[in-house]
């Protein structure tokens, strides 16, 4: 479904990205998991259009998108929630979510989604015409998925989506993600809760200082001495 | 003594309480931890503190004075200084003046350039971003950010020390040197109190532990009574 191939990238001179290689498969949970500054949001920057790579290609559903305005990638089916969530916050809560609709096929179905996010967060509903800004960190977090889910994505693209909530909200967040999946959406997850996201994906890459150095199946890596040692704190 | 106390501080934000006649103490030298469900005040409590925020009753102490009617900057130039959960850092400004402007504009005394900017050099090999110094701050990792701003806030040489939230987006390895960093801020002589979710890190580090659920305190104790607490798993935990 998604395929990135030899990808580099550059912040200005600095080189952040080298010689990137991934795939993700339609209807999969695919893990990205690497340090802090090892360029995990980088490489979510440049998929979506947000940085331009330097060299190599990305293709989505078969066509190359590395040279798209990041909205007619959002218009061909991938969304993204960013880390910290980056909602608009002098809008209410419900025109931060109609922000996600613009893309066509949505719009038409924008209705039905504001209902099912209404049901996955029910605490946007009640927070419906409350401005962005006065909403709690964790808030602002099920609000940029809600605002991901609008576009009605084919794939998605998780930057972080524990970051901030608090540990009851966490387990809830990743049942959502696996609830999202069966529903038929892809998802590339990038997450600090290391064990968590092994445990719900299906395969996994291991970013380093810019470069992957480790990919496989999930459980493999669960084994991994490395990924413990790295990465859980074992 | 306590060296920061709160007597029924509430605040409302239009009909609702967001914080509502909370009671707190933080002694001189303790780690205290602020825990509760997303949406339960304790950033506002923060910003309560720090006068980012004005409550609509209560009176907040800190060394015995009531700090409650004081603006942001001079509640810093006491000794209170804080980071915040969405950073704030000056983000076209340089990591290093970042931190000398703490230095400069957080204290009482003033400071020369030339020693401002050494402190502050030194305070970035403290928090780990030393290599870092010279680019912008925005170009910092949003992880890393917080760490900036930890380093501004200690450049106004704090007595309290308020942390919000600076292990979100970190990994177990990651979490465990934010931690060691706490202990170390502590080991100089700096009171904290600090919100966090991360358990591993608030149940080791805390020597006790507050929660807020809706705007109230529902629970206060050591790590482990709070643990235990049946309401705190229900409301926070799981499980």
């Amino acid at each position: 479904m998604l395929e990135v191939r030899n990808v580099d990238a550059f912040y200005g001179k600095i080189q952040a990205l080298w010689d990137i290689c991934l795939l993700v498969s339609e209807s999969d949970i695919v893990a990205l998991v690497g340090s802090n500054g090892a360029g995990k949001t980088t490489l979510v920057n440049t998929i979506t259009g947000l940085l331009r790579p330097a060299a190599g290609s990305i293709s989505f559903l078969g066509q190359r998108i590395d040279s798209l305005p990041t909205h007619s990638i959002v218009e061909l089916g991938i969304s993204y929630v960013p880390q910290g969530g980056k909602v608009f916050p002098e809008m209410t809560v419900r025109e931060n979510l109609e922000m996600g609709a613009y893309p066509f096929h949505a719009w038409k179905q924008k209705d039905d989604t504001f209902q099912q996010v209404y049901e996955i967060f029910p605490r946007l509903m009640e927070r419906e015409k409350q401005l962005a800004r006065t909403l709690s960190g964790g808030e602002h977090q099920m609000l940029a998925i809600g605002r991901a889910l609008m576009s009605k994505p084919k794939l998605c693209i998780f930057d972080e989506p524990s970051y901030g909530l608090a540990p009851l909200l966490v387990k809830e967040m990743f049942e959502t993600i696996q609830n999202l999946r069966k529903q038929g959406i892809t998802i590339f997850l990038i997450e600090q809760n290391v064990r968590h996201s092994l445990e719900i994906a299906d395969r996994a890459y291991v970013l380093e200082n810019g470069r992957l150095c480790l990919e496989g199946d999930c459980a493999e890596l669960l084994q991994s001495d490395h990924v413990r040692k790295a990465y859980m704190g074992l | 003594m306590s060296i920061l106390e709160g007597q029924g501080v509430t605040k409302y934000f239009g009909g609702l309480a967001a914080v509502s006649n909370v009671d707190f103490h933080v002694d001189q030298g303790e780690i205290v931890g602020l825990i509760g469900p997303n949406g339960a005040g304790k950033t506002t409590l923060f910003g309560l503190i720090s006068a980012a925020v004005v409550p609509n009753s209560g009176t907040i102490r800190f060394k015995g004075e009531n700090i409650t009617s004081l603006k942001p900057h001079q509640i810093c130039k006491k000794g209170l200084a804080r980071t915040f959960q969405s950073v704030k850092v000056f983000s076209d400004m340089s990591v290093l003046n970042n931190v000398t402007l703490g230095a400069h504009f957080g204290r009482l005394q003033r400071v020369s350039e030339a020693r401002a900017t050494d402190e502050a050099a030194r305070l970035l090999e403290f928090v780990g971003l030393s290599g870092r110094a010279t680019i912008p701050a925005k170009d910092l990792t949003l992880v890393n950010q917080k760490l900036l701003e930890v380093a501004r806030a200690l450049a106004t040489k704090p007595e309290v020390l308020l942390l919000d939230e600076i292990m979100a987006g970190l990994n177990s390895t990651e979490i465990t040197q934010a931690m060691e960093l706490v202990s170390k801020i502590r080991a100089q002589g700096i009171t904290i109190f600090m919100i966090e979710h991360v358990m591993k890190a608030i149940m080791s580090v805390c020597d006790r532990i507050m929660v807020l659920d809706h705007g109230k305190k529902i629970a206060e104790g050591t790590p482990q009574e709070v643990a235990t607490s049946k309401t705190v798993v229900e409301v926070y935990l799981g499980e």
